[in-house]
């Protein structure tokens, strides 16, 4: 699948890094912009208005948290940033500043494109679908039928809430926090357990070995992801 | 004939010059009241209008305005109080003066004694303190403190001055100046009462100022000065090598007796060396076959060594047959033109029968020249080494007669069939025996009573001391002499061998403290083998002072003692001085306790301090060389001591650098082979592009895939190892589903696991259990990797968890290759690779990290042996 015409800003401070990204994305059709640090980032947004921006978070003048959160002050251009694996607190942070989507470092570039088409599908998908399906599992918004491979799964409201969300980013993480809010309410914004336990049951429900979880992956430390 | 510079006044000359010391100028009076601390003070102004920074130290105007006037304009140091005996005495202030360093300071009486709890028992070795400190002092001194005219003096004004100053100290002033005044115009001034004279009555300064006594004083002083310049002179003429008229250098030889005329003796020589301006020795005799074994004279014969030494003469000790052999020996060695001996003052029969010192000298001397000088014989404070020793207690008396009766009686029953000459040897026998045994005394009276009984009951006419036989007077006589003879060389040889077994005690003292040091490696175990050995020796308690960043601490002591500050402190100054300090010593003697500073040939390792028990008791000189000898063994004890601790750490620091660099080098190789991988299957890409085909590029990049991925996660794995050692990890607590941790681990797996069944087994309802998810994903993973690793293609590994005594056990059993029951603890130990000859890729830091993790989180990990082969991982997690 190509995207082309479509343009990407390519924000690090390593060159080889961009250079690869560069190549990588290309070869894909992309139209390639390039900076490496926050401001050359906002200015770059403001002057090439990409389509999607991939931002690493480890910038030498101000950290990628706060360009997230300054784009996000007047931009809803998806962003997808790159950290490491052990900055969780950072990844979270970025997440619930308004990006998109995380990627680790090292990452193959299958996962950066895969992530790319869900955000940017996002985005160009206006219409609101009334079937979510992915691989077996079927969900209709309209009628509030959740099947997988064709058999109807009884789930609580709760559940179906979860669900829904996450199906509807499917392909995209969403934090604990979002998923607390939104189906809880900002007052159990804390209340882990209460996700997991969720969580938990409804992968005994939707998934064929809830031990190796097909549809709803974990993120560890950040959230969870419908697999696509 | 050519002439060199004289070495010798060559190193005298640049000493003196030596930059860094402090200039000592003396103003020399014969009297008190001819004017020299108004002298000094005059000199003082001149210096100051010159621009010198210039202080009182202390200074003794007696009231006088005039000299009070003079005073005025020159900063006073204020005087340090010492207490004493409920008076409090003023004395000069060396720290004072040492902290404000002037450029000059003024220190009245040079030999002025300073009160009981000063720094040093002299004013002049407090200005000896201050010279080495760099500061200039002018000083005030009358003649008759000089130590060697102290005996003149005496003798010209019948006034014996106590306080003396070593002559080494005026020679090594850098000035002398004479402040004269005729004795009639002093006369005069001490009539109008300008003359002020402490410590002597009125009537005794009329008796003391007599214009002889003034007039003899005068050329004393004056000619001491003359001496001086000329000194003076000669030691410039020398190092210049300008030809001048001295003398030939002589050399003299004084020999030390135990009699009191020896003190005299010395101060002659060293006037008699002065005016010839010739070295001097000082011997003493020590005659194997008669020691000197009385404690008085032996002290005697040490203070007077000492006088000597302070006078400049060279102090030996000789041993020889004789007095007269051995001092001619050293005489003729050491090149002596001169030898002193003092006038004889044993009786003349005496000297008749053992033979005069004098005489046998002088008959030997050869070229060498033998002074006789006299005295009078003071008083009969000499103890002659007696040869009687009549305090051997009566017992012995008795036992030696009863010697000669038990011969008498034997002898009475073989009367008749003996010729008495042969019953003599019965009487030897018990004279002998008295004298091994008994003693001198004794056996002298065994002697008598034997000749007197064999002649009573044994020569006829029996029962008579008549004599019918006169050859028997032949026979009493060789008995008597015989028995004299007998009785006196075996008395001889039981005082030499007393002396011989007090020498031997303190040697073999010596050889234990040795024998037990060497055997002792430990700095603690050295340190108690001193202080006891010490202890013992001495009767004192002992303490041993160490360095510690350059300031000395108590490091061990005898039990029950712990040495107060004011021991500390005295420590700390022999520490810094390198000298002995305290009790019996010239610094500080009123401390109670006595510091050695323990030196070796490579500098001070620390101070040894002993404190008697009792405040009364001193040690003798010989003491005081024990003790030396001691703290040179010590000292050469601890240095070793320390130079094995260090040996030690080097050791040590080379064990932890070579197991660093086996680690580094283990770490580096598994860093470099995946990159080996990867460059080579991508230059390969690169540069073999033409050449391959597509299944071999395939191959090329899936090989250098995995790589990376290898590469990646051990990467990981070092800084999780690197986090977890510093203590850098927080753990995110939170409440967390173990299937899900099982399931993201396997998820995180991947491929990896795809040769190996997994089955997981939690059951329903398991509760959530406080974690840090992302860890114990971690901790998951590396088991699996672990059990995959460790076990064949398609065997079954089982993931489960279950509660157990209110804990949560998650196990991971696989069916591989198990672990040695040996190394069941030590696989959780960085980098340990089980020893298999199938060679297993991967650092072993996996079951590490694990472990590191869960001991976070308060739980227990642990490997067990399966049943039935290979391995179960416990992890114990607490559900708090």
């Amino acid at each position: 699948m190509t995207d082309s015409g479509q343009r990407i800003l390519v924000v690090d401070d390593e060159a080889p890094i961009r250079r690869y990204l560069r190549a990588a994305l290309s070869a894909q059709g992309f139209d390639v912009y390039e900076a490496a640090n926050g401001q050359e980032a906002i200015n770059a947004v403001l002057t090439n208005r990409p389509d999607i921006i991939i931002l690493d978070l480890g910038l030498p003048d101000f950290d990628g948290i706060e360009v997230t959160r300054r784009l996000r002050e007047w931009s809803q251009t998806p962003i997808i940033i790159l950290s490491v694996r052990e900055a969780e607190n950072d990844k979270i942070a970025a997440l619930d500043a308004g990006a998109d989507d995380y990627l680790t470092k090292p990452f193959s570039t299958g996962e950066l494109m895969a992530r790319m088409r869900v955000a940017l599908r996002r985005m160009t998908s206006k219409l609101d679908d009334p079937i979510l399906q992915v691989d077996g599992l079927e969900m209709d918004i309209a009628r509030r039928i959740v099947t997988v491979d064709k058999n109807q799964i009884a789930l609580t409201p709760t559940e179906y809430e979860i669900l829904r969300l996450l199906l509807q980013n499917a392909g995209k993480v969403i934090t604990h926090r979002q998923l607390l809010r939104q189906v809880w309410g900002i007052a159990y914004e804390s209340e882990m357990h209460i996700l997991r336990v969720n969580i938990s049951n409804l992968r005994r429900k939707i998934e064929p070995d809830p031990t190796r979880p097909h549809y709803l992956l974990t993120e560890p430390g950040v959230g969870y992801r419908i697999r696509i | 004939m050519e002439h060199r510079p004289d070495p010798d006044e060559l190193l005298k000359h640049i000493k003196s010059e030596e930059p860094g010391r402090g200039k000592l100028k003396i103003f020399l009076g014969y009297v008190a009241g001819v004017g020299k601390t108004y002298a000094m003070l005059e000199a003082a102004h001149q210096r100051k209008a010159q621009g010198l920074d210039v202080v009182i130290g202390y200074i003794e105007t007696h009231k006088r305005a005039e000299t009070e006037e003079l005073v005025a304009g020159l900063e006073i140091l204020s005087r340090k109080q010492i207490e004493y005996h409920n008076v409090s005495l003023p004395e000069l202030d060396v720290d004072a003066v040492l902290k404000r360093k002037p450029q000059l300071v003024l220190v009245d009486e040079f030999a002025h004694t300073n009160a009981p709890g000063s720094r040093h028992p002299k004013r002049f070795q407090d200005v000896e303190e201050i010279l080495d400190a760099g500061i200039d002092v002018y000083t005030t001194l009358n003649i008759q403190h000089l130590e060697s005219l102290n005996d003149i003096v005496a003798q010209v004004t019948g006034v014996i001055v106590r306080e003396t100053i070593p002559d080494r100290i005026i020679d090594e002033a850098s000035e002398i100046e004479v402040i004269d005044l005729p004795p009639d115009e002093l006369l005069t001034r001490l009539k109008e009462g300008k003359v002020y004279i402490p410590d002597l009555a009125a009537r005794a300064i009329q008796e003391f100022f007599r214009k002889g006594n003034l007039t003899a004083l005068r050329e004393m002083s004056l000619r001491r000065a003359a001496e001086r310049v000329d000194d003076q002179m000669r030691s410039y003429m020398q190092t210049r090598a300008i030809p001048g008229p001295w003398a030939a250098t002589e050399r003299l030889l004084v020999c030390i007796s135990p009699s009191p005329l020896a003190e005299k003796l010395i101060r002659n020589t060293r006037r008699l060396a002065d005016g010839l301006n010739a070295e001097w020795f000082a011997v003493y005799v020590e005659i194997a076959s008669r020691p000197e074994n009385n404690p008085t004279n032996r002290e005697r014969i040490g203070r007077t060594l000492q006088l000597a030494e302070e006078l400049g003469a060279k102090t030996l000790t000789l041993a020889g047959p004789s007095i007269h052999d051995a001092v001619l020996d050293f005489a003729r060695k050491n090149n002596i033109t001169k030898v002193i001996v003092g006038k004889p003052i044993k009786p003349r029969w005496q000297e008749l029968w053992n033979g005069s010192i004098v005489d046998q000298l002088v008959y030997a001397s050869g070229d060498i020249d033998v002074y006789v000088v006299s005295a009078e014989f003071e008083s009969k404070k000499y103890v002659i080494s007696k040869t009687f020793q009549p305090h051997r207690p009566l017992g012995r008396y008795l036992i030696s007669l009863g010697l000669v009766a038990l011969s008498t009686l034997i002898s009475f029953f073989v009367r008749g069939n003996l010729e008495p000459t042969n019953l003599v040897m019965l009487y030897l026998t018990s004279v002998v025996v008295s004298a091994i045994f008994l003693g001198r005394g004794p056996s002298l009276l065994a002697t008598i009573t034997s000749v007197l009984a064999f002649d009573f009951f044994l020569v006829p006419p029996y029962y008579t001391f008549a004599v019918s036989d006169t050859q028997y007077i032949i026979t009493f006589m060789v008995l008597f002499v015989i028995s004299l003879i007998i009785s006196s060389l075996t008395a001889r040889v039981r005082e030499q061998a007393e002396a011989a077994i007090r020498r031997e005690s303190q040697t073999s003292v010596l050889y234990n403290l040795g024998r037990d040091l060497t055997s002792a490696t430990d700095l603690n175990n050295i340190a108690q083998i001193i202080i006891s050995h010490i202890g013992q020796t001495f009767a004192r308690e002992v303490a041993i002072f160490l360095p510690e960043n350059g300031h000395i601490h108590s490091f061990a002591s005898s039990s029950n003692y712990q040495p107060d500050e004011n021991e500390l402190a005295v420590a700390a100054w022999t520490f810094e001085h390198d000298q002995p300090a305290g009790r019996g010593t010239d610094t500080l003697p009123a401390a109670s306790i006595r510091c050695h500073p323990l030196r070796t040939p490579n500098g001070l390792v620390g101070v040894l301090g002993v404190h008697p028990k009792d405040t009364g008791s001193f040690l003798t000189p010989e003491q005081r060389q024990t003790l030396a000898a001691f703290a040179n063994q010590a000292a050469l004890a601890i240095e070793r001591a320390s130079l094995a601790e260090q040996a030690q750490q080097t050791k040590l620091l080379q064990a932890t650098e070579k197991l660093q660099t086996a680690l580094l080098n283990s770490i580096s190789h598994d860093l470099r082979t995946p990159l080996v991988a990867i460059t080579g299957a991508l230059t390969s890409l690169d540069e073999q592009a033409d050449d391959l085909n597509d299944e071999y590029r395939r191959s090329l990049v899936g090989t250098a895939r995995g790589e990376a991925d290898r590469l990646n996660r051990l990467v990981g794995n070092l800084l999780s190892m690197t986090r977890i050692e510093s203590g850098a990890i927080k753990l995110h607590n939170e409440p967390g589903d173990i299937q899900d941790v099982i399931g993201t681990a396997l998820e995180q797996l991947g491929k990896r696991v795809e040769g190996h069944e997994i089955k997981v087994k939690v059951p329903d309802d398991f509760p959530l259990v406080p974690m840090d998810f992302t860890l114990i994903v971690q901790v998951v993973v590396n088991l699996l990797d672990n059990a995959v690793k460790y076990s064949p293609e398609g065997s079954l590994i089982e993931v489960s968890a279950l509660l157990a005594d209110g804990k949560v056990r998650i196990q991971v059993a696989d069916r591989g290759v198990g672990i040695p029951f040996e190394d069941l603890t030590r696989v959780f130990d960085k980098f340990y690779r089980v020893q298999r000859p199938e060679s297993v890729s991967g650092t072993g830091l996996g079951l590490s990290i694990s472990k590191g993790i869960i001991e976070i989180h308060h739980g227990n990990i642990c490997a067990s042996t399966r049943e039935g082969g290979g391995t179960i991982i416990t992890i114990e997690l607490p559900l708090k």
